[in-house]
């Protein structure tokens, strides 16, 4: 078999693994922001040099970025139009007209991509059926042309009121203006996201005509440079989704990368979950500035549709701009190594969401940070080796850490005559908690139960503070991958081919019409067969979801629609609702607002981990520590080690606390369990 | 171990009714709960004091409903429940002031000891009478009224209560399904309680829940007592239903305790804008609350140094029969006057006043249409709104409920609801009021029926002939409008018919400014300029 190279730009690393036939050689390269190519070419350059092998030799290039979720946030987007329908140019701003947070005063609805002289309208208008009642003059459109070349417009978006239901207007404009402005690049909302709810479908088109011309020059430039350097293979990019799409799909829709390396890190828990054979897994993802927690069954990660980008108040829901993607569904928190403590004046520890980030870092990096971080309380607590963090390049100052958690925390909190120690637990107790909130509520908001899971942790943080979580919420193991530090780009090498549909057409179950649900599916079935097909290798399976409700509620659920008649999508539903929110409600009708269809290629089934001892040779070679300390490679096989202790790594430490004990599987995966 | 304990506890339970209110949201059948958030969800001690509170709501609610926890427990004590009793009402003056919103109370029990209670409150679209709206001169016309009664006994349904709801009310379907998605989300919120205490080995909550509210209480009066002493006051008049209301309120700050007084107020109106104290109280004190510990969790302790009186028998303490449905639309201008007398005592922190009220139409088909329609029965509950003041140092935020804490509801959606077409729905230039910081602009929303049929409109409008006044020399925000588009002007308040083949306008008011235009940053003119919103 050919050699697979992925590839994960994220905001600070960009991680390239090279997967060989007998192993995988991974490096880790500063993202260039400037030319994010130039840090792929270097990383790519790098792995291959150390497999000792050729450009000519892979097989496959699979890619995820954080591009196009920087260029949101930072608003370094096109210049972009929305032209949209006459009487309602303020959609996108008035949003749901709603505050996020009730009692500050203070706060900020998020800012459009496209400002008010930028929202072009036409008269035009479709009503809830598809009907035309005004029909679209092309010779309106045909006006805006000037105005749009004066501007320098180079990406152009198009929503109209019930387009979903009947996107021929949005057409009329695609044609009129791709002759006039062939430069431009145009998103019609039908085509990204052809579901009822204008604003989530017109801020979903608006912020995928944002990033579309900058993540289209970024894709050809980068295929180029992989040609110029001998890599002629199949190029296939990791979507939010979990799956991977062509270069042509992402460039055409690539709002669907937004969330491509946090997915890669659930698929990477989720292909170890599959062969392992852990039934129900939770993951979690912990880094400097955020956790993001993902629940996974039988080998699935949960999947959903809605997402919203940059969530700029303490990450709080609304905050943010929505776009309507399939998205592996996770909750993400402000809770990371580089994650503030502070005492509030309720004498209530606080950590997070703000946090010292990379720059300048927690006190004990010694690096100008002058704030207690949780990353300060672990070392306070003993947990970290200071003199082997990151593989020992960075010495960790022991005594800035105490200073600032008694300044921070210890002091104001006044615990026992103000122990530092006692403080810095506390806080560590704190974050844990949040996370495990966080991880509690979110199983209970998709009607999961999260005891008896096992924990997947990666990521720098999350092994240190893994065992604590499972402790609080009833799980049974923990478990720590090897290479942890690239996951996500590990992740890309386990994802499958696939891409997911959605149309919105409303079907009740009373008045079920079978020839509605046929049509719709092939309909559908086309549309990812278009985007699959050329690039997807071995047979092809589909996954239906109806979006369903009783007739007369506002929130769809997903439902599986394998079963594609009355009776069958009818219990289908039942089970759903019943799973989620505990009780049916007897005698009432059902209705479906939107079908969704994934089309998957199955993946190669290469493992996501190498032989053991490969796994284990690329450990620290660090020289082994006290008691309370060892270095990963140093497992005994077999034998378990019995906690307190910390297992450390190049990239992390893995926190065995009493009454747990850890051993290494057959896969260099680190188990903890519970002691009996 | 036990201080940071008590600490993880109450993080614990203010998580509980976030999930809580998160389930209620997505089960509900009224629109206005399931798409705007018009509900409230929170634990409650064994003597029926608020332990905590989920902020997804909306502030009406929210502090009437940690009122009305201990009436049911008045009525129905804690030793005579057993596990699987549900206590459910939608009386005005026990729950959360008009007969809309059903409370539904469910006590927890741990090894067969009362150990806490859960309650919800949701805003039911339709409770008979004559529909939601103010035209009402008593109570009796405004629907059923459910004193504090058993939905379920050990479990049980009581069938006969469920049956007479569910006979009384236009739309069956969704009141029965939201009664049960307020006792789901109660037993939600119950069992994950139980799991919590197993937890942190917890019997009781009695001590963690004085704790939480010593501590709060303490804080927010720690809060207070930073502030000058004195009596501060402030009038208002607003548009009332046949004739203007007086507002007229003194704040009293006295060392670590707040008084809120609306003595001098306008007496009872004859129509259902007439408030009950609970909800008076609610929204006075959530003023207070979005300025002064608004950090600091909703809970007995922190609510309790904020005392609220209104004179028996003015509109804002109004008892039965007084009709009472659209208390709302006085209640939510209620944040402007204290704000208006909190400004007094620490300058810079609060807005100028806003649109306030929002702008909720009951639109409905005509019964009588006549001609040759299809006339297909439709009734929606919209939320529009104006905008909001200009706080002390930013723009105002346009078409932003403040104070309701609900969203609104989408065009589409609202199109396939019902036969309309929203032939426009965007700002209305203008009417932001001007200052140094603008107020937020108000939307202008035109509406005809898909047929040409005519329909009805129940308004209970706000800010038509009193607009949200600035502040330090601001200008006054746009005042309201709704007229039959090239017709007649129609009334803030009440019932009309939107003619055959007309066009129905609601221009939503603005918020008013702050400071003087004159200081108004050039730049943000020049933006306000070029995106066209003067």
């Amino acid at each position: 078999m050919a050699d697979r190279l992925a590839v994960d730009i994220g905001g600070t690393f960009t991680d390239v693994v090279l997967e060989t036939a007998d192993r995988p050689v991974t490096t880790k390269v500063l993202t260039t922001h400037a030319e994010p190519a130039d840090g792929v070419m270097v990383g790519v350059a790098q792995v291959l040099e150390r497999a000792g092998t050729n450009a000519d030799a892979v097989g496959v290039v699979l890619h995820g970025t954080t591009l196009a979720t920087n260029a949101l946030i930072e608003r370094r987007g096109a210049k972009t139009v929305l032209v949209t329908t006459e009487g309602h140019r303020d959609v996108l701003e008035m949003a749901f007209e709603n505050r996020f947070e009730q009692y500050d005063l203070n706060i900020d609805r998020p800012q459009p991509l496209v400002p008010r002289r930028w929202r072009l309208t036409v008269p035009e208008r479709m009503n809830a059926a598809g009907e035309v009642l005004t029909p679209l003059d092309s010779a309106a459109v045909t006006q805006l042309v000037p105005r749009l070349v004066e501007e320098g417009i180079e990406s152009v978006a198009v929503g109209f009121l019930h387009g979903y239901a009947n996107p021929a207007h949005e057409h009329l404009v695609r044609d009129v203006l791709g002759t006039a402005l062939p430069a431009a690049s145009i998103t019609l909302a039908s085509d990204v996201c052809p579901e009822i709810r204008e604003f989530e479908r017109f801020s979903t088109a608006c912020a995928n005509a944002y990033v579309k011309p900058l993540m289209s020059r970024y894709l050809a430039d980068l295929r180029d440079r992989l040609n110029a350097f001998g890599v002629r293979c199949p190029f296939l990019m990791m979507t939010s989704g979990g799956g991977l799409c062509s270069v042509e799909t992402a460039r055409e829709f690539p709002i669907r990368l937004v969330e491509s390396g946090p997915a890669g890190g659930a698929i990477l828990a989720a292909r170890i979950a599959a062969e392992l054979e852990l039934p129900r897994v939770v993951s979690l993802d912990m880094g400097g500035t955020t956790a993001k927690i993902c629940l996974i069954d039988d080998g699935e990660p949960l999947l959903s549709r809605s997402f919203e980008v940059d969530r700029s108040y303490r990450f709080r829901k609304g905050s943010g701009l929505p776009v309507r993607i399939p998205v592996v569904e996770m909750v993400e928190i402000g809770a990371g190594g580089g994650s503030l403590a502070s005492v509030d004046r309720l004498g209530r520890i606080q950590v997070g969401p703000q946090s010292a980030g990379s720059e300048p870092g927690p006190a004990c990096y010694g690096r100008g940070g002058r704030h207690a971080t949780v990353t300060d309380a672990d070392v306070v607590l003993d947990r970290l080796d200071p003199t082997r963090f990151a593989g020992g390049t960075l010495h960790l100052n022991v005594d800035a850490a105490r200073d600032v958690v008694e300044v921070d925390v210890a002091g104001p909190w006044g615990g026992a005559q103000g122990d530092v120690y006692e403080a810095a637990n506390a806080v560590a107790e704190v974050v844990d908690e949040n996370m495990a909130a966080a991880a509690r509520a979110h199983a209970a908001e998709w009607g999961k139960e999260i005891a008896s899971r096992t924990l997947i942790a990666f990521g720098g943080a999350a092994p240190i503070h893994a065992a604590n979580i499972a402790d609080k919420l009833e799980l049974d193991a923990v478990l720590v991958p090897p290479a942890a530090g690239v996951g996500s780009a590990v992740g890309f090498l386990a994802a499958p081919v696939s891409y997911e549909v959605v149309r919105s057409r409303y079907l009740r179950l009373s008045a079920f019409d079978q020839s509605v649900l046929d049509e719709v599916m092939a309909d559908m079935r086309a549309e990812a067969e278009a985007v699959v097909g050329p690039v997807a290798q071995g047979e092809l399976s589909e996954i239906r979801r109806a979006y369903m409700r009783y007739v007369g509620q506002g929130f769809e659920i997903a439902v599986p629609a394998e079963v594609g008649t009355a009776e069958g999508l009818r219990s289908a539903f039942d089970a759903a609702y019943e799973q989620l929110y505990g009780r049916l409600i007897p005698g009432l009708d059902v209705e479906v607002l939107s079908w969704t269809l994934t089309l998957l290629a199955g993946s190669k089934g290469t493992r996501v981990h190498g032989s053991s001892s490969n796994a284990r040779a690329r450990t620290s070679t660090a020289a082994p520590g006290n008691d309370s300390r060892i270095a990963r490679q140093d497992l005994p096989e077999g034998n378990p080690v019995v906690g307190p202790v910390a297992i450390v790594e190049d990239q992390t430490t893995t926190v065995v606390p009493a009454g747990f004990e850890a051993r290494v599987d057959g896969y260099g995966n680190v188990i903890l369990r519970r002691q009996p | 171990m036990s201080k940071i304990r008590d600490q993880l506890v109450w993080n614990r339970l203010l998580a509980i009714v976030e999930e809580q209110a998160q389930t209620l949201m997505r089960t509900a059948f009224s629109a206005v709960v399931r798409e705007a958030g018009d509900l409230s969800a929170g634990v409650f001690d064994t003597k029926g004091a608020m332990l905590a509170q989920a902020v997804t709501g909306t502030p009406g609610h929210v502090n009437a409903m940690a009122a009305s926890v201990g009436k049911f427990l008045a009525r129905y004590p804690l030793v005579d429940l057993a596990p699987g009793d549900v206590l459910l009402t939608n009386d005005p003056w026990d729950g959360t002031g008009h007969l809309n919103d059903f409370t539904v109370v469910t006590p927890v029990f741990r090894n067969e000891r009362p150990v806490a209670l859960f309650a919800a409150t949701s805003h039911i679209a339709d409770v008979g009478g004559r529909g939601f709206g103010p035209d009402g001169g008593e109570v009796f016309e405004e629907g059923l009224r459910v004193p504090i009664m058993k939905l379920f006994d050990k479990g049980e349904l009581d069938d006969s209560l469920m049956r007479l709801v569910v006979a009384n009310v236009r739309d069956p379907v969704v009141a029965e399904g939201d009664l049960y998605s307020l006792t789901a989300c109660n037993r939600n919120g119950g069992a994950q309680l139980l799991k919590a205490m197993r937890d942190f080995d917890l019997d009781q909550l009695d001590d963690v829940g004085q704790w939480i509210i010593d501590t709060s209480r303490s804080a927010m009066r720690d809060e207070i007592r930073g502030l000058p002493d004195g009596v501060y006051r402030r009038e208002m008049a607003v548009d009332g239903y046949d004739e203007p209301v007086e507002v007229s309120c003194s704040l009293t700050i006295a060392g670590d305790r707040i008084d809120i007084d609306f003595a001098g107020s306008s007496g009872l109106s004859a129509f259902g804008i007439n408030v009950p104290s609970n909800y008076t109280e609610a929204y006075a004190s959530f003023g207070v609350r979005c300025v002064l510990g608004n950090d600091i969790p909703n809970n007995a302790g922190s609510l309790e140094p904020i005392n609220v009186r209104a004179p028996a028998g003015s509109i804002l303490n109004a008892e039965p029969p007084a009709a009472v449905s659209a208390r709302h639309a006085l209640g939510q201008m209620l944040p402007d006057v204290v704000l208006g007398c909190l400004d007094q005592a620490i300058p810079g922190v609060a807005p100028a006043e806003g649109a306030s009220c929002i702008w909720n139409p009951v639109l409905r088909n005509l019964a009588t249409a006549g001609g040759n329609f299809t006339n297909a029965p439709f009734v929606i509950n919209p939320i529009f709104n104006g905008g909001t003041g200009a706080r002390a140092t930013k723009d105002g935020l346009s078409t932003t409920a403040f104070p309701s804490g609900v969203r609104t509801t989408p065009t589409e959606v609202n199109e396939v609801t019902a036969p309309l077409i929203i032939q426009r729905r965007e700002y209305r230039p203008g009417s932001g009021g001007a200052g140094k910081y603008r107020g937020g602009l108000g939307q202008t929303i035109e509406i005809a029926h898909a047929e040409g049929a005519p329909f009805v409109i129940s308004k209970m409008f706000e800010r038509i002939r009193h607009p949200a006044r600035g502040r330090r020399g601001g200008d006054s925000g746009a005042p309201g409008r709704v007229y039959i588009k090239g017709g007649e002007e129609l009334r803030g308040k009440g019932q009309d018919v939107v003619p055959r083949g007309a066009t129905l306008v609601m221009e939503t008011p603005g918020g008013g400014g702050t400071g003087s235009v004159g200081e108004r940053d050039l730049a943000a003119k020049a933006r306000d300029e070029e995106a066209g919103l003067l």
